[in-house]
């Protein structure tokens, strides 16, 4: 029996976004929510949903967006310790995995992400193409926990690119 | 703008370590130490002012009632600041504006911390809605991986390389050889420094800074009381170190740098980026109290929470144009000796991060340096110094000392 599938944050990203954002080959299909300033035009992520933090913009309609699945790699890392609670390793032992924050063209916004297992240090340079997937982030015996993730482009699987 | 001066009367620290005791004494201590040295008695303080340590309980989140209790309840007025690494600033503007508004001549200010091992984390609990609980859970970004994101531009942005960062390890070890209150008093070579561990690359280990126990204390006056005090021959503020600036600005919207603990930036796409980033707005805001610029800076002490991080520190508080922090460097203009001396207690590399006292540890060295009276490295006749640091959820904190 294959286990539910449940973000690990709610509302930050969704597993079902629109028809128009691109698919990633080989993998579940995830767009992060945003939201939009309707005066200014500025985007909040995690999504503002109270009111527009930019200045002068308080009166300013919020609307719910998808950001952009693809990126440029601004900078990125890796954890080669365990991090602390209240972090849940998937694997035991523990394996390292690298980290990248990623530059959104049109949202004008960067922001960070694990990178999917199996892309080393290595296999990442800043300014890189990067899109979003559907990850894991950890599992208990009924439950995947899901969570947005990044992958450089080049690592998918050639061709099928939607 | 330049705002009016007060007085550093009296400066003390209590040893960084790891002595596993309550912060309670390293900040007694270190409060003890800056009376001293001020002449001043604790029952002639009119306003204390203490800097939050998040991992110690009530107690430390009440710092500044905490330390008054323990030194013996006179009855003043007391504030408790908390601005992360930046709280120790945050506790001596609160006592610089007493002072300055005439409420008091007197002011005690003192911040002090006993840390776990290992990487800082957040309290504990499930807190859904607290980005610093969030930054662990969902990504298990620590605050070395935010450092190390910060070091991989300067590798691609400006051609660094690891070899420079270990560069500033291997200058501010020799700074700190020493200094009484430093807690690592060892020289490294750049051979150990590429053999440690990465932690979260381009990071090693010695390229971070650990965390430590530790106390400082500051007694701030009243620029008349000062004159008037030393004219009667107590205390040792000889030449008398004034403080020109405190800046503890906030982010200018938007804030287009990855700040810890963010999940991101904000977005440039509706509003212009500001003409100057944040840590630049931090050096800048002191500069403008002051009334000086980075030319006139002879000394300073910066957040070396990782070597890379000192780096970005010169060129944001204008002592070199942005990419040319690593030149500066190698031609020793930051080391004893050259024309700015940057981090000579040693900085975080020699002490490791005792957060609420580590602002205020700036302010002593600086003190002790514009005095000409420091136990390990000295500078030559400095006139002007200035700190920076920055604390998690937007806080900025330098402080500029004159004499």
């Amino acid at each position: 029996m294959s286990k539910a599938k449940l973000p690990a944050v709610e509302g930050w990203f969704t597993m079902s976004p629109s028809d128009d954002t691109p698919r990633p080959v080989g993998a579940d299909p995830v767009a992060l929510i945003g939201t939009r300033c309707t005066e200014s035009g500025t985007y909040f992520f995690p999504p503002e949903r109270v009111m527009s933090r930019a200045p002068g913009f308080s009166g300013s309609e919020l609307v719910e967006v998808e950001l952009s699945t693809r990126g440029r790699l601004w900078s990125y890392t890796d954890a080669q310790y365990q991090p602390p609670e209240p972090f849940e390793a998937p694997t035991d032992p523990y394996e390292p995995f690298c980290l990248a924050a990623v530059e959104l063209e049109t949202e004008q916004l960067v922001v960070l992400g694990q990178v999917v297992a199996g892309v080393g240090i290595e296999d990442l340079v800043v300014g890189m193409e990067m899109e979003l997937v559907l990850g894991t982030l950890y599992e208990d015996e009924d439950t995947e926990y899901t969570m947005w993730k990044w992958r450089p482009v080049a690592k998918s699987t050639a061709g099928g690119e939607a | 703008m330049s705002v009016d001066q007060v007085a550093v009367l009296g400066v003390g620290m209590h040893p960084w370590g790891k002595w596993g005791r309550n912060f309670v004494e390293y900040g007694v201590a270190a409060a003890q130490d800056a009376l001293t040295d001020a002449g001043i008695d604790w029952r002639d303080v009119g306003f204390v002012a203490g800097a939050d340590t998040m991992r110690n309980g009530y107690p430390g989140y009440v710092a500044g009632a905490t330390f008054a209790q323990a030194l013996g309840w006179t009855g003043i007025p007391v504030t408790s600041a908390y601005g992360a690494c930046a709280s120790g600033a945050m506790a001596l503007d609160a006592a610089r504006q007493r002072i300055l508004s005439g409420m008091c001549e007197v002011a005690l200010v003192v911040g002090a911390d006993t840390t776990p091992k290992g990487f800082l984390k957040p309290n504990k609990g499930e807190r859904g809605d607290d980005p610093d609980w969030l930054r662990f859970r969902l990504l298990g970004m620590t605050n070395p991986a935010y450092f190390a994101m910060w070091a991989r531009r300067r590798i691609d942005l400006f051609g660094a390389s690891s070899d420079d960062f270990a560069q500033v390890k291997i200058k501010n070890a020799r700074h700190g050889l020493n200094n009484p209150y430093a807690r690592y008093r060892k020289e490294v070579t750049a051979e150990a420094i590429a053999a440690s561990p990465t932690v979260s690359s381009p990071l090693r280990l010695l390229d971070i800074c650990a965390t430590s126990d530790g106390g400082a204390a500051v007694v701030l006056t009243s620029m008349d009381y000062a004159r008037k005090h030393l004219s009667s021959s107590a205390g040792s503020a000889d030449p008398l170190v004034k403080v020109a600036a405190i800046s503890t600005v906030t982010p200018t919207f938007p804030n287009t740098i990855l700040e810890m603990p963010n999940f991101a930036t904000d977005s440039a796409a509706g509003i212009s980026r500001p003409d100057r980033g944040f840590k630049q707005a931090i050096g800048d805001s002191a500069y403008a109290q002051a009334g000086l610029g980075p030319d006139d800076v002879d000394v300073a002490e910066v957040y070396d929470l990782s070597t890379a991080l000192e780096l970005d520190w010169y060129e944001d508080l204008g002592f070199c144009g942005v990419g040319e922090a690593e030149k500066i460097l190698r031609d020793g203009v930051t080391t004893l000796g050259g024309r700015l001396p940057v981090n000579l207690s040693g900085g975080l590399a020699c002490f490791g991060e005792a957060v609420p006292a580590q602002a205020l540890a700036q302010v002593c060295e600086l003190t002790w340096q514009l005095r000409g009276t420091a136990k390990g490295a000295q500078a030559e006749n400095a006139k002007v110094g200035i700190t920076a640091n920055q604390g998690l959820f937007g806080h900025g904190s330098s402080v500029i000392l004159t004499r």
